[in-house]
């Protein structure tokens, strides 16, 4: 009797694992097959090296970078907010505060990560731009400046979260050794713990990164929807899912070219993904030998 | 203050004007003790973890802390360098003066009694750096920028503990890829760097093969001449060889001090004894 009942359930375990990978690996073939039938179409020497992205105009042009340098340009401003900001909550969490402070700030850190992105969007397109408005003149009313800067926020405990484990990883008898010989707690954060940690500090990095250019919503509501080959923060942008987004949403014709776009930027958007999760992994189990 | 040498010069000048100077010199009394206890009681939350220490430490000796896991000797060891200090509930009741100044009581900058007083740990902790900059760490934070004082330095510590020859070409290398016995051999040339007067080591052999100890053992009497250490020990022998004087403790008390010799010979107390012989521990 224990026995088939054991058998019923590990069957549906192993059913559940499958329907995992089989999404999995349907989600990328259609991908694949969608954006092969793509680039039968466009020359892959146009996709990434023409600056222009129009495919919804007359003159169509299918340029690849603008929506990169969109994607690229916000996830950087995010990373450049995140980065200081979440290291030195990681810091001030793993080498200062006291235990008791830290049980109770990490989980309303990761609050921050539970806010709605459409609220973030919001947020940065009606308080953040004509806050910076008011001291940056000519900033468009779309920009990737306050997406940028909002998303940073949102991905603050995804650095800060992930830095503070590793620090914490790193035995307490490096701490005791530097402290020892005369060390103070900042001396010792700096050139000792934070080194100790850095693989896993990068790994929160990554998945940072990562974790902002797959980012959607923010970036589709305040920094615009126009594909444009730029480093400038203060003009409207159009990111890799931003422009998913807009076509989807959009009445362009199935089995169209203008639509098979959406999967030649998804797929560019899921190649970069996957790198940047897989280095991570791979910092991750390096990293993890280390204390071994 | 003076070197010896300074001081000989004005003895033999001994013209009027630096007559009183010299005098003062030599009417100062020798600071005997390096380091002293006074009735000190550690806490741990409620638990008593030390009771009423008292204890006077020489300079330049060597002392043998002993007796069975948890009477309270690396508790002992670290009220030296207030390293207990980061331990939640920790506190210290009674005075501990090390060169004239009760570090628990005046106001002392905790960085700079670390400095003066060095610890080296029971498992080799090297940094993950290269030798180098783990034998130049303690210079460097203290703001030591000068290439050249620096790289002499860590080249005279790691002569100190007979490490240079076998590392002297390769000090780029990761100090973890030393064995267990050269990595405490750099822990210690690593503490030797910052010019400490006195030495804690917590059980420093006790993860380390016999060969590795004896050298360790070596150096220890070495320093002797320079320094004055604290060594906790679990081995008798080790006790025996390295210490001039030895101090038993119980449950956290002192049972009793004394000249290694007279402790594992002719010890005062029965629990000393029973310890010592092996018949509980
Ligand atoms: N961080 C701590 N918190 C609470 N109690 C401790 C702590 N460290 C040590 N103790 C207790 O204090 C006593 C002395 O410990 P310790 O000094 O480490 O002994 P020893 O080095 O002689 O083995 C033990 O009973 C131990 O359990
Ligand atoms: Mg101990």
């Amino acid at each position: 009797m224990i026995r088939t009942r054991e058998q019923i359930i590990e069957t549906f375990l192993l059913i559940s694992a499958f329907i995992t990978i089989f999404t999995t690996v349907g989600i990328i073939l259609v991908l694949a097959i969608e954006a092969f039938k793509f680039f039968r179409e466009v020359s892959v020497i146009e996709f990434f090296t023409s600056t222009e992205w129009t495919p919804l105009f007359t003159q169509k042009h299918y340029g690849i970078l603008p929506l990169l340098s969109g994607t690229l340009l916000t996830s950087f401003i995010a990373i450049l907010v995140a980065l200081p900001i979440g290291l030195a909550i990681a810091i001030y969490l793993s080498e200062y505060a006291p235990k008791q402070f830290r049980t109770y700030v990490k989980p309303s850190l990761e609050l921050l990560a539970a806010v709605p992105t459409v609220v973030y969007g919001f947020f940065a397109l009606t308080v953040v731009t004509p806050f910076l408005q008011s001291f940056i003149p000519g900033m468009s009313g779309f920009n990737s400046l306050s997406a940028g800067f909002v998303m940073g926020i949102m991905i603050i405990p995804i650095v800060s979260s992930l830095s503070e484990d590793a620090l914490n990883a790193v035995p307490a008898s490096l701490r005791e050794a530097s402290y020892g010989m005369g060390s103070t707690r900042l001396q010792t954060a700096i050139k000792v713990t934070v080194p100790a940690a850095s693989s896993g500090i990068v790994v929160s990095v990554i998945l940072a990164i990562s974790r902002a250019i797959g980012e959607t919503m923010i970036v589709a509501i305040a920094a615009g929807q126009q594909p444009r080959f730029t480093i400038n923060p203060l003009v409207p942008v159009e990111t890799l899912t931003a422009y998913i987004v807009q076509v989807s949403l959009g009445d362009v014709q199935h089995n169209s070219v203008e639509y098979r776009t959406i999967f030649a930027a998804g797929i560019t958007l899921f190649v970069f993904t996957f790198i940047l999760n897989s280095v991570s992994h791979w910092l991750k189990n390096k990293y993890r030998e280390k204390y071994e | 203050m003076f070197t010896e040498a300074e001081i000989m010069d004005l003895i033999m000048t001994k013209d009027s004007k630096t007559e009183h100077l010299v005098n003062d010199i030599i009417d100062k009394p020798v600071e005997e003790h390096k380091i002293t206890t006074k009735n000190v009681n550690v806490f741990y939350g409620d638990f008593k973890a030390l009771k009423n220490i008292s204890m006077k430490i020489r300079p330049f000796s060597v002392t043998a802390l002993i007796g069975p896991s948890g009477c309270g000797k690396s508790t002992y060891l670290r009220v030296f360098n207030r390293m207990n200090d980061y331990i939640n509930g920790f506190r210290l009741e009674g005075k501990v003066v090390i060169d004239g100044v009760n570090i628990y009581k005046d106001k002392i900058i905790l960085e700079k009694l670390r400095k003066e007083v060095g610890m080296v740990f029971q498992k080799p902790n090297p940094f993950p750096k290269s030798i180098f900059d783990n034998v130049a760490y303690g210079l460097q934070i203290q703001g030591m920028k000068d290439k050249h004082f620096i790289n002499e330095r860590v080249e005279t510590s790691l002569k100190k503990v007979v490490l240079w020859d076998e590392v002297k070409d390769d000090l780029k290398k990761n100090a973890l890829a030393l064995s267990g016995g050269q990595q405490q051999r750099l822990c210690i040339a690593r503490t030797l760097a910052v010019e400490p007067n006195i030495i804690l080591m917590d059980e420093p052999t006790s993860a380390l093969d016999p060969i590795s100890t004896g050298k360790i053992e070596e150096l220890i009497f070495e320093l002797k001449n320079e320094y004055t250490i604290l060594i906790v020990t679990h081995n008798m022998q080790q006790a025996g060889r390295v210490s001039d004087r030895t101090a038993f403790f119980y449950l956290g008390e002192l049972i009793e001090e004394g000249l290694t010799k007279n402790i594992f010979l002719n010890p005062k107390e029965e629990r000393t004894e029973n310890y010592i012989t092996g018949r509980f521990g």
